[in-house]
């Protein structure tokens, strides 16, 4: 009996070991990668980085030097078209389809509409926003790359506010409308501000996916060796610009399109880190 | 001041299901009355049929008469305005988990548009000390959430804020199921002290707790009223035979 008792006890800590291994395993391969990427964007990046990059646009073809500025101001105006379009309408149809429509065929739609639209390739994005307003216009432009952008961030921003919204508990809804609250305000002051965190990481991550986007901007905001700040003209982009130099023959420029990789994985990790930062700022003590 | 509440010809559905059928009664101003019953006879139903939260339920659908005061809650008004006459405690604590105490308790007041600032301050203070929950929370007012408050405070806090918005009627579905006894027993505390100038509907399990705090008491089976009276007959002369049964633990 009590030799069993001690065999079954070695067993069970050998099977807890085996699955704790498992699991630490499991989160050195997810974690891996990125450690990896980042580790040699930084070696073959950081000694091509100098002040120049940030202050100077592109030098013409054979001459040495100059940096990627107009790029990287270019991506931010970009991306701030993108979030302008694909926050608002991914979080309104979000709570739409978690609190007004839910079960009606409209949010039915509407959700597999969503889904389809994350999985469309994003050249065909660029490839619809081109006929639908660089054609019209009958000029590339930042507003194009930007629509594009933010077309792309709808599905995501959509698709996790509604599932965050989901999550908020139904006693929290009925405590609101048992006040005297009218529904809409039960739903604007008190459901999505309780989700807003699920609601900010979703926005986050969309963000994050489009700034590295190269292949819808190819069709629309087209890229610009000059600084423009203008949305009515083709504009640079961090990712157009790393494209363009990765592909070229000149060495010189190999190393400003690792350092240009480097400096937009850390600008997309400081623009994350500050949202959560700025929307932490404000919780409580024992908040849930 | 509390007013009474009358019932008549009430009936409740969830989708086929026939929840409430032909409920009748006389709800007194100012005092407590507990409903009793097997779990799903129709108590918490029948509350919800009262504030018009039953009908939030989208399979769900009422009819008959309920008068509040002298207002026709069914026919008169909008369900918000009724809401706001009607307070209601759940089972379950349910404080917003992002905002602080002050905020929990003038939450309705404040999204119903009211923002004098220093009459906030002042309906806060009296309506925590009426909820008997003032001086544990009073130096932590704005910086804690609702969330971080133990169970029975948690549950002081809703009535807080049910009274905040002042009120004529308070419902409490089983509003001390999820507490313990010290918690339980003050909230039966802060039932008396509310009595004087609120109509109470608590919808209880707990027999003796219905034996201590209400004057009246009806007892609910199958969607049906079988037995109002008060308390005190219903406790030891019941004269339904199926009331009898069920206080003496014989089913339920």
């Amino acid at each position: 009996m009590r030799e069993e008792r001690k065999l079954r006890d070695r067993i069970r800590a050998l099977t807890d070991g085996l699955a704790t291994a498992l699991a630490l395993l499991a989160t050195i391969v997810v974690v891996a990668p990125l450690v990896a990427i980042f580790a040699y964007l930084v070696y073959k990046g950081a000694s091509s980085l100098s002040l120049d990059f940030f202050i100077k646009i592109p030098k013409p073809v054979g001459e040495l030097g100059g940096g990627m500025a107009n790029a990287i101001l270019g991506s931010a105006i970009l991306l701030a078209v993108g979030s302008a379009i694909g926050v608002p309408v991914g979080i309104g149809g979000g709570i739409f389809l978690a609190e007004f429509g839910r079960g009606t065929r409209l949010a039915n739609a509407i959700r597999f509409t969503a889904d389809v639209l994350n999985g469309v390739p994003s050249i065909v994005m660029g490839i619809a926003v081109y006929s639908l307003i660089v054609i019209p216009q009958g000029h590339f432009s930042a507003f194009s790359g930007g629509v594009a952008l933010g077309i792309m961030m709808i599905p995501t921003v959509c698709r996790t506010a509604e599932e965050m919204l989901l999550m908020v508990p139904n006693a929290v809804r009925e405590a609101a409308l048992a006040l005297g609250v009218p529904n809409w305000r039960s739903v604007l002051a008190i459901t999505v501000k309780t989700a807003s965190p699920g609601i900010i990481t979703g926005c986050m991550l969309a963000f994050a996916r489009v700034a590295g986007e190269t292949a819808p901007l190819i069709f629309t905001a087209l890229g610009n060796q000059f600084w423009s700040a203008s949305l009515n003209e083709p504009i640079a982009a961090l990712p157009l610009q790393i494209y363009i130099y990765a592909l070229s023959p000149s060495d010189d420029w190999h190393r400003l399109a690792w350092a240009g990789a480097l400096v937009l994985i850390v600008l997309i990790v400081a623009a994350v880190s500050l949202v959560r930062y700025v929307a932490s700022r404000g919780v409580l003590k024992g908040a849930s | 001041m509390g007013v009474g509440i009358e019932v008549a010809n009430l009936n409740a559905w969830y989708g086929n299901n026939h929840a409430l059928q032909d409920i009748n009664l006389n709800i007194p101003a100012n005092h407590a009355t507990a409903l009793i019953g097997p779990s799903g006879c129709g108590k918490s139903t029948f509350v919800r049929c009262l504030n018009r939260m039953h009908e939030t339920n989208p399979v769900a659908r009422a009819t008959g008469t309920v008068r509040i005061g002298d207002l026709d809650i069914y026919k008169d008004c909008k369900p918000v305005k009724v809401r706001r006459r009607v307070g209601m405690v759940f089972q379950r604590p349910n404080p917003f988990p992002t905002m602080s105490i002050y905020d929990n308790v003038c939450a309705g007041l404040k999204l119903n548009g009211y923002d004098h600032r220093q009459a906030l301050d002042e309906i806060v203070e009296k309506s925590l000390r009426n909820s008997a929950l003032w001086d544990e929370v009073k130096d932590d007012l704005k910086k804690k959430s609702g969330a971080s408050l133990s169970g029975g405070q948690q549950q002081r806090l809703c009535i807080a804020r049910a009274l905040a918005v002042d009120p004529e009627v308070l419902l409490m579905d089983e509003p001390c199921s999820a507490l313990d006894p010290v918690s339980t027993s003050k909230i039966e505390d802060l039932i008396f002290q509310l009595k004087p100038q609120y109509t109470i509907v608590i919808v209880t399990h707990n027999m003796q707790q219905a034996a201590r705090v209400a004057e009246k008491t009806g007892f609910f089976l199958n969607g049906r009223m079988v037995e109002f009276d008060t308390t005190h007959k219903i406790f030891t002369n019941p004269s339904d035979k199926r009331t009898e049964d069920y206080i003496t633990g014989r089913f339920g």
